[in-house]
Formats: C-alpha cells, sequence, structure tokens
C-alpha cells in the first residue's frame, strides 16, 4: 500500500514537472526564446490528458485501437505459433537443423525493421503488411526458445517416457511439446511486446488505420499534444497485454516451482 | 529360462575428440536374473554400472553380445524393453503434470480410458502412502516423495522386471531405509524380477538374494556372485545387525575392497 502512494506520488511529481517546465509563462523562458516555445515542443499534459479524454468519450479512437490490437493480436498468434512448429521441427531433426543453420542465423541478425516498406509494398496498407512485421519479429524470439528448450529436455525424462512405453508421436506429446511451452512462456512477455512494436512501426510507416496512423497524422500537423496521447494510450495498452500476459502464465503455468516457495511437505 | 540373461555384453564409446582410442566401459560381461529373484550389482563409482543397466532397459545398444528377455531376443530395432521398468537415479518425472498424472503417464500411452487409469493411479498412490497427494506437482513435493510417486509411476505398469539405477542414493539415511522396507513389502506382493544398482554394500545385501560385484572400469565385468540366504520378510535396518549379515558383508566387501582402491587410484590419476 505504502508502494502504491509512492509510486503514484512518482507519476504525480512527473506531470507537475512537465507542466511546470511546459505551461507558457509560468516560469521565464530559459532555453527557448519564447514563453510558449517549450509547450509547442513538449506538449502540455493537461491538453494531452483532455485529448485522451476527448478521444474515448467521442469514441473515435475505438476503432484505430481495435485495428492496432488485431494486428498485435495476429501477428503474435502467427509468429509464436509457426516459431514453435519451425522450432520443434529443427530441434527435432539435426539434419534440417545443420542445414538450416546459417540461414535462420542470417534472417535472426538482419534487422528485421526493415522490411516494413517492401512488405507495404506485398501486402498493402492495410493491416496484413502490419502482422507480417510483428510475425517476423515474433517468430525469431519463439523460434530460439523452443529450439533452446526442446534441446535441453533432461535425457532420462524422454528415457523414462520410453520405457514407460512412450511412442514416438506421445513422446512429442507427453514430453517435447510441454517442455517448449515453458520456454515459449519465457518468451511470451517479449513476444508480445515485438507484436505491439511491428503494428505500430508498420501504421507508422504507412497506413489508413490504428493509433500509429493517429500519431503520425498528429505530426505532420505538428500537433504535439496528440502525438503524445497516442504515445500514452498506446504505453498503457502495452501495460494492459503484459498484464494479461502475467495472468495467462500465472494460470497455465502452476506447476513451475516460484521462487522462495515453500510449499513442500 | 531367467528373466534377463545379458550375455558378453561389451560397450565400446567413441571418444568425444574422435582421435583417442574408444572407451571401454563394459567387457564381457555375462548376467542373469532368475523369475522373481532380487538381484543387486555392486561396484566402485564410475565402473559402467547404469551402463549395463541402460543395455538391460534397451536404452542402449551394446557395441556386441545379447540380452534375452523371457528366452526372446532384444533387438534395438524393436526399442526398449517392452517387459521391464526402469527407476531412474535422477529425478524423471514430469514437472508439469502432477501426481496422479505422473503415475498414470504409463496407462495413458497405453491407451487405457483415463477414468480407469485415474482409478488405478488413486490405488498406487495410495499403496506408496501418497494418497491425496496426487494434486500436488513434483516440486511441491519432498525427496522422498518424489521417489515413492516414481515408484508408483514404474510399478502401476506391472513390469515383470524391475530395473533400478541407484533409486535411493539422493535421500537421507533415515527416508532411504524406509523407502528401501517399502520396496521389499511391494516386491513381495508378486516376486517381479529386480536388477537394482546401487554402491552402497549394505543396501545391496539387505534388499537381495544375490550380490554381483562388478570390477572397476574400465572394461567392468562381473567378478564375483554371492548368494544372500537370509530370511525374508526381512527389516532392512534390522538385519543389518545380524551376524550373518556382518558374515557376508565381510566376504563381498573383501572382494570389492580392491576393486574400490583400484577405481580411487585411477580417479586421482585422471
Amino acid at each position: 500500500m505504502r508502494l502504491r502512494v509512492l509510486q503514484i506520488l512518482v507519476l504525480a511529481l512527473l506531470i507537475v514537472f512537465w507542466y511546470a517546465m511546459t505551461a507558457p509563462g509560468l516560469i521565464p523562458p530559459f532555453y527557448f526564446d519564447k514563453a510558449n516555445r517549450a509547450a509547442f515542443f513538449f506538449g502540455e499534459p493537461q491538453k494531452v490528458f483532455w485529448v485522451i479524454v476527448d478521444w474515448f468519450a467521442s469514441g473515435e479512437i475505438f476503432p484505430h485501437l481495435g485495428i492496432t490490437l488485431l494486428e498485435t493480436a495476429l501477428g503474435f498468434a502467427i509468429g509464436a505459433a509457426s516459431g514453435l512448429i519451425i522450432g520443434l521441427w529443427l530441434a527435432l531433426s539435426p539434419t534440417a537443423s545443420a542445414v538450416m543453420d546459417p540461414y535462420i542465423k542470417g534472417l535472426n541478425s538482419m534487422p528485421r525493421v526493415v522490411l516494413a516498406p517492401i512488405f507495404a509494398v506485398w501486402f498493402g496498407l492495410g493491416i496484413w503488411s502490419k502482422v507480417a512485421l510483428g510475425v517476423t519479429l515474433v517468430f525469431f524470439v519463439v523460434f530460439f526458445n523452443v529450439y533452446q528448450g526442446v534441446r535441453e529436455v533432461s535425457p532420462n525424462l524422454i528415457a523414462n517416457a520410453r520405457m514407460l512405453g512412450a511412442s514416438r508421436r506421445q513422446l512429442l506429446r507427453a514430453i517435447y511439446l510441454p517442455s517448449a511451452m515453458s520456454w515459449v512462456f519465457a518468451s511470451l512477455h517479449n513476444a508480445v511486446g515485438l507484436a505491439f512494436v511491428g503494428a505500430v512501426v508498420g501504421e507508422y510507416l504507412g497506413s489508413s488505420m490504428g493509433v500509429g496512423y493517429l500519431i503520425l497524422q498528429a505530426e505532420g500537423t505538428f500537433d504535439i499534444n496528440t502525438v503524445f496521447a497516442g504515445i500514452l494510450v498506446l504505453t498503457a495498452f502495452a501495460l494492459v497485454l503484459d498484464g494479461a500476459v502475467g495472468a495467462l502464465e500465472r494460470r497455465l503455468m502452476t506447476w513451475q516451482p516460484k521462487a522462495g516457495e515453500t510449499e513442500k511437505v | 529360462m531367467p528373466a534377463l540373461a545379458l550375455a558378453d555384453i561389451t560397450c565400446r564409446f567413441a571418444a568425444r575428440d574422435g582421435a583417442s582410442a574408444p572407451y571401454t566401459a563394459v567387457a564381457n560381461a555375462t548376467l542373469n536374473v532368475a523369475k522373481g529373484e532380487f538381484v543387486s550389482v555392486v561396484g566402485p563409482t564410475g565402473c559402467g554400472k547404469s551402463t549395463l543397466l541402460n543395455v538391460a532397459a534397451g536404452l542402449l545398444e551394446p557395441s556386441s553380445g545379447t540380452i534375452d528377455v523371457f528366452g526372446q531376443r532384444l533387438l534395438a530395432a524393436d526399442g526398449v524393453n517392452r517387459r521391464a521398468g526402469y527407476m531412474f537415479q535422477a529425478d524423471a518425472l514430469m514437472p508439469w503434470r502432477n501426481g496422479i498424472d505422473n503415475v498414470i503417464a504409463g496407462l495413458e500411452f497405453r491407451g487405457v480410458p483415463r477414468a480407469e487409469a485415474i482409478a488405478q493411479g488413486e490405488e498406487w498412490l495410495r499403496r506408496v502412502g501418497l494418497a491425496g497427494f496426487g494434486d500436488r506437482y513434483p516440486h511441491q513435493m519432498s525427496g522422498g516423495m518424489r521417489k515413492r510417486l516414481a515408484l508408483a509411476q514404474t510399478l502401476i505398469l506391472s513390469p515383470d522386471i524391475l530395473l533400478m539405477d541407484e533409486p535411493f542414493s539422493a535421500l537421507d539415511v533415515q527416508t532411504r531405509q524406509l523407502m528401501e522396507n517399502e520396496l521389499l513389502a511391494l516386491w513381495a506382493v508378486d516376486r517381479k524380477s529386480v536388477l537394482f544398482i546401487t554402491h552402497d554394500l549394505e543396501e545391496a545385501i539387505a534388499l537381495s538374494d544375490r550380490v554381483v560385484v562388478l570390477s572397476a572400469g574400465p572394461a567392468t565385468r562381473p567378478i564375483g556372485d554371492f548368494k544372500v540366504d537370509l530370511p525374508r520378510p526381512r527389516d532392512v535396518s534390522e538385519i543389518r545387525m545380524t551376524p550373518a549379515f556382518a558374515t557376508l558383508h565381510r566376504e563381498i566387501w573383501a572382494a570389492m575392497k580392491e576393486e574400490v582402491l583400484k577405481a580411487y587410484a585411477a580417479q586421482k590419476v585422471a
């Protein structure tokens, strides 16, 4: 509780600082030559606040937010599923893994954000170019985690399952997949964040909908308050997504020991 | 016809760097386990005891030699030894399954309907003293409880042969004696054939009908075979006090001592 109060206090201080530094005429300008310049470059918190309120009150933001979240969800789902499948396949097939190794490494070291313009050409300015960007970002995070996870399954666990009569297919279902899933979950926070980045960067580079588009539009008219409003809305939703992933993780990963847990009998 | 017959088993492992000579872990080892017999294999650390057990389980194909299970040749192409249950030294429970789901894993692999499997699983949890712990995950259990769970997981399939690789070596002395007694009690019900690997001679004598002593590695092979005709049922902590036990212990230790010293010397050099 005390902690929560301190956390809110930090936020309040930040906003007060922001307001004090940008409100025209409140303190004499010491860097810019005119009193309203700071507000022009950094926005004003109360105006940002009203932009956000207006967005939600008029409902204007919802289609944009919906599009951005849809792109994030699709990018994440497709990227994670393909990362899981290809990760499992390469980890269980040494030959395929040896052949593909340099290509995987090359694709991973490539700064994949540069693909955004190409995706815009291939998939148009609709949601799919953003989804594609998200997929390329998410895929590798999940892929490497699954690949590593499957290869590090304890040989004991596999031998035990084999002695208990597991067929190859059952080994995959009962041992490799759950083991890989725990690694997928370890990378999930990261992956969701990257899917979000893919969506917003994609929108920012060219789109007709989405929160990234709103920011781009506002920037075009030097409307810094709206830019900040967009950034804040995005941040809030990134936090919400992260919280949702955390909740899902806690539900599905009950079998994992938590640090400092003393429940042994 | 023995339940398990290992004949002239040799296991050579290629050296990691490929340049030096291959390492011979086991050489010309012959070992039989009769139906219903409890055989312990003792030997110095690192002598290839587990290698021998993995061969018996069909997890490892020997470089040469044959394995017969109830008169049937075990071939690598056919996979693992289907009539054997294996209890590992290290934890081999699935951490993402709770107690009951771990116990019924083998039944699940065999396609037993879930309701029936659960019923059998609960029964086995009760038998190993874990009734009511079925919803706990392995990490929520103590080392002793995990061993009981592993025991139930193996025994629920009612294997004709039980292979055990130092299953209790990680437990403290009290828990260990408790588990040894429980193992004997469970074994006494239907007398499966057991091949029990251990480095602890006392444990071997207290549990077994026969103790086989292995030589120090490399090129391990059995060098001594001792019949243990102590009366059953036994209590492992009490039987250690009897004069007959002490005599056997002295006799087997005399055969083992030299090998243990050899292994120790080899480890010091390496």
